[in-house]
């Protein structure tokens, strides 16, 4: 064994090697303040580690991008378990680079001879955000698609090579494939390569110096193998506890729905990390100052002190100023996160569109494990032709101006109205006047808007089909907000009609009937039965036959157990049963119950609620057949009836 | 350890003489926080061989778009292309060609199929009716028409597949490939 090691040391010089990188002389002894460094180059070998097993499972294109790390999160072994590590080791070097900065500042360890180590640190510290901003884009979801728009926009706005910056970085124009290839290739190949050179670079230069110690008669000198070893590995044993707990924590790393550009995200966010930055762009005397002055020149002007700090130092009281600055930034940085944080937590919109972004992932995610898999343009195409996800978005943009959805617009969101406040402020014009103008300074807190018509959260249910037969004007009475204005005025007279009108009298009228005996009231649930039957709904299944005749008989006569009605149903609605070709009743009185609450009902419904089958003259809905493609209202009206699995 | 010559033991701080517990301590601590991460990956790479056998549907046999009546008794093996769902990955390609088979009627109701591909090393084999023989075109294995090899070049004869008939009159078979370049059946997948 030692003639071997002998052999190969003549020949390569191994045991000096080892030597020099294991026996460093470490004055005043090891210390806990000297781990930074190697906590960083650890995380940095959890991240080639990992990163590389999980490039042997992805897949960078538009179509495949997304899909290929939803198999690693889903379906392969410790798939979830290595994106996971991945994921929060960035993070975690990120908040082990402040620390590492931190002690190098407060410890002077930037001053000279060891400035070149510092700017080498700098340089290193651009090429890990670097990295984490490319390696945000690379699952292809709504979150990293969304926010890394936001990082090539700020590219664009460079002075001079803006446009041409953000094309190369793009790969064209748009965000295509070419995006994803050319960001795997910067985070995958570019970036750590020339972190590994600059990393080399920053060990040799710091090994030439030596370690800065504030007080090296604090305690006899130690080597780095095996006190600093010890401590340094303990402190990577902290790191390893706190990332692997955060991945257990959260199952892994978050992966939201797949990118679609047709699809506005206001869940955006960068990572963590920057949000400090996206904060501060976010202040309008930051905006007024255009985008290259908050994303580019402050923050270069930032770095730019920092990278300064070695000449700063020379002076008599640069090594105070640098420290304060430092803390002051970082101070800065923690309080603009923060800001950011309590503001989205404050936003019900943001958190809405965080709650829909996270129904989403849950939804894509029972979507392509389904057996048929995922289509060959990928897993977006999934949730744009499904009902549970689409119809929300089209009930809130089509549906939510006048009618609610248990009391939101569908997806979850109060519908509000900000009144905005308008101010006369003086303004200098372009050729130098100044001149009042009227400008939106701020808004009012929001309102909620009252419905003008009905909440349809239960529509076609037995609930709700109850509801009209029994309280007929309460279920309808959102139409009372209908203001008699000029413009609306014919709305609003039909509303009134319609509250009104026969069926309302009707349900008053009876209104009691059904609590004056019990067998009146299964008569009831008869009758809801019967009518709940015929929208053939998927939860219409297990209702029995001889409740169905008992329904059929009394919509029918009228007659009840106890009583009768004054007009039965027939009287004024038709209905053709579910299976028979004979009409019950006449078209034209009151809407037809044919299908009622089903697919085939609300779409010809929704297509033209005009017709005589349905409103006739006293309808003032829109006729949504002319507002929607056949599509949209397939899936608008799948997701009301519940037909989707 | 020998002295090596080069001299190395002049530490500038003399080299101190640890407990011999902190050595252990220093280097299992590596070791273990650098295993985390490797042996996660590791077993995230060994998925392929972690995943279950693709057991298909039902019994595994498919029913061929000849009936047996399409099929002359002791005629011209029938080259039958098989169409199967394909599940790679994350997608599931819907009826993609697979492999093809060779089917001849031996009897009023027996069916031979050979899988095309050759058990030499992979090559799709041709059926030549002016030799009565397969004749693989890569390496030139020869098979009879029962499959049976005729020169020492393939390991094994060509591989016999599975054959029902059903319903009277409907061909089904179990389609698998075998590993090639061994003189036993090895099914793959």
């Amino acid at each position: 064994m030692n003639a071997l090691i002998n052999w190969l040391d003549d020949r390569t010089g191994l045991k000096k090697l080892i030597h020099e990188a294991l026996y460093e002389n470490i004055p005043g002894g090891a210390r806990w303040r000297y781990v930074w460094g190697s906590t960083l180059v650890f995380t940095f070998t959890i991240q080639v580690i990992t990163g590389i097993f999980l490039w042997t499972a992805y897949s960078p294109s538009t179509t495949t991008a997304w899909e290929s790390v939803y198999y690693i999160q889903h379906h392969m072994q410790a798939g979830w378990l290595v994106r996971g590590l991945h994921h929060f080791s960035a993070s975690a070097m990120t908040v082990l680079l402040a620390l590492h900065l931190m002690q190098v500042v407060i410890d002077g360890a930037y001053k000279a001879p060891r400035e070149i180590n510092f700017w080498l640190g700098l340089i290193l510290m651009q090429i890990v955000l670097g990295l984490g901003l490319t390696g945000y884009l690379l699952p292809w979801d709504q979150k990293g698609y969304y926010a890394t728009q936001v990082s090539t926009e700020i590219m664009g706005a460079t002075p001079v090579v803006g446009p041409e910056l953000q094309q190369l970085a793009q790969g064209g124009p748009q965000y295509g494939h070419h995006t994803l290839t050319r960001f795997f290739a910067m985070h995958a190949g570019i970036l750590p390569g020339t972190l590994i050179a600059f990393l080399v670079l920053h060990i040799a230069v710091f090994r030439r110096h030596g370690i800065t110690v504030p007080d090296p008669d604090r305690a006899p000198a130690a080597t780095f193998w095996p006190d600093q070893v010890l401590k340094d590995g303990i402190a990577c044993l902290a790191v390893l506890g706190t990332v692997l707990t955060l991945t257990f924590w959260h199952h892994g790393a978050e992966l939201a729905a797949p990118a679609d550009p047709s699809e506005a995200y206001s869940a955006a966010r960068p990572e963590w990390y920057f949000l400090f930055l996206f904060q501060f762009l976010r202040f309008e005397w930051v905006e007024h100052q255009g985008l290259a002055f908050g994303a580019i020149y402050l923050p270069g002007a930032l770095m730019a002190i920092l990278a300064a700090m070695p000449i700063i130092g020379r002076w008599k009281a640069g090594h105070a100023f640098n420290v304060v600055f430092l803390f002051v930034m970082i101070v800065g940085i923690i309080g603009l996160t923060g800001l950011a944080l309590k503001n989205d937590a404050a936003d019900p919109d943001f958190t809405a569109a965080v709650r829909q972004a996270h129904e989403d992932s849950v939804r894509i995610e029972e979507l392509a494990k389904r057996p048929e898999g995922i289509p060959l343009e990928g897993a977006v195409s999934l949730l744009r032709a499904d009902p549970k996800s689409q119809g929300p978005r089209l009930f809130a943009r089509n549906c939510a101006p006048c009618h609610r959805y248990d009391g939101h617009d569908g997806t979850g969101r109060k519908v509000t109205f900000k009144e905005p406040i308008v101010e006369e402020v003086l303004e200098k014009q372009k050729d130098g006047t100044q001149k009042n103008v009227k400008k939106i300074i701020d808004y009012k807190p929001p309102v909620e808007v009252l419905a003008t018509a009905t909440d349809l959260g239960k529509f076609g249910s037995p609930d709700w089909i109850k509801a009209v037969i029994t309280d007929f004007k309460g279920t309808f009475s959102a139409l009372e907000n209908v203001k008699d204005k000029d413009d609306i005025k014919k709305v609003a007279e039909s509303s009134k009609h319609f509250l009104e009108g026969e069926m309302a009298e009707w349900s008053s009228t009876h209104k009691n009937h059904w609590r004056t005996d019990p067998k009146n009231e299964q008569a009831l649930n008869d009758l809801v039965a019967f009518l709940y039957s015929q929208g053939q709904r998927r939860g219409a299944t297990d209702i029995s036959d001889e409740a169905l005749k008992r329904g059929r008989q009394i919509f029918e006569t009228g007659k009840l157990p106890v009583g009768e009605f004054k007009s039965s149903c027939v009287d004024c609605h038709s209905l053709q049963p579910i299976g028979e070709d004979k009409l019950l009743g006449e078209v034209g009185v009151g809407p037809t119950l044919t299908n009622y609450g089903g697919d085939r009902w609300l779409r010809e419904f929704l297509n033209n609620p005009g017709h005589e089958k349905f409103y006739g003259s006293n309808n003032t809905m829109p006729a949504f057949g002319e507002r929607l493609t056949e599509k949209e209202l397939d899936l608008l009206v799948r997701w009301m009836v519940g037909d989707y699995e | 350890m020998s002295q090596p010559h080069l001299e190395l033991q002049e530490n500038p701080s003399g080299e101190p003489r640890r407990g011999f517990m902190t050595n252990i301590l220093a280097a299992g601590i590596g070791l273990v926080a650098g295993a985390v991460p490797a042996l996660t990956g590791l077993a995230f790479f060994l998925d392929p061989l972690m995943r279950k056998k693709n057991g298909g549907s039902g019994d595994g046999f498919l029913k061929m778009p000849v009936a047996l009546d399409a099929l002359e008794i002791n005629g011209e093996p029938q080259l039958v292309k098989i169409i199967m769902d394909k599940v790679d990955a994350w997608n599931t390609y819907l009826k993609q060609p697979v492999g093809a088979v060779y089917l001849r009627r031996t009897d009023q109701d027996k069916v031979v199929a050979f899988n095309s591909r050759c058990p030499h090393l992979g090559c799709a084999v041709d059926y030549k009716p002016s030799q009565e023989h397969y004749f693989c075109p890569c390496h030139t294995s020869t098979f009879g028409l029962d499959g049976v090899k005729q020169n020492e070049i393939p390991p094994r004869d060509l591989d016999n597949l599975e054959v029902q008939i059903r319903n009277g009159g409907e061909v089904w078979l179990k389609f698998q490939n075998f590993r090639a370049t061994t003189p036993e059946k090895i099914p793959v997948g």
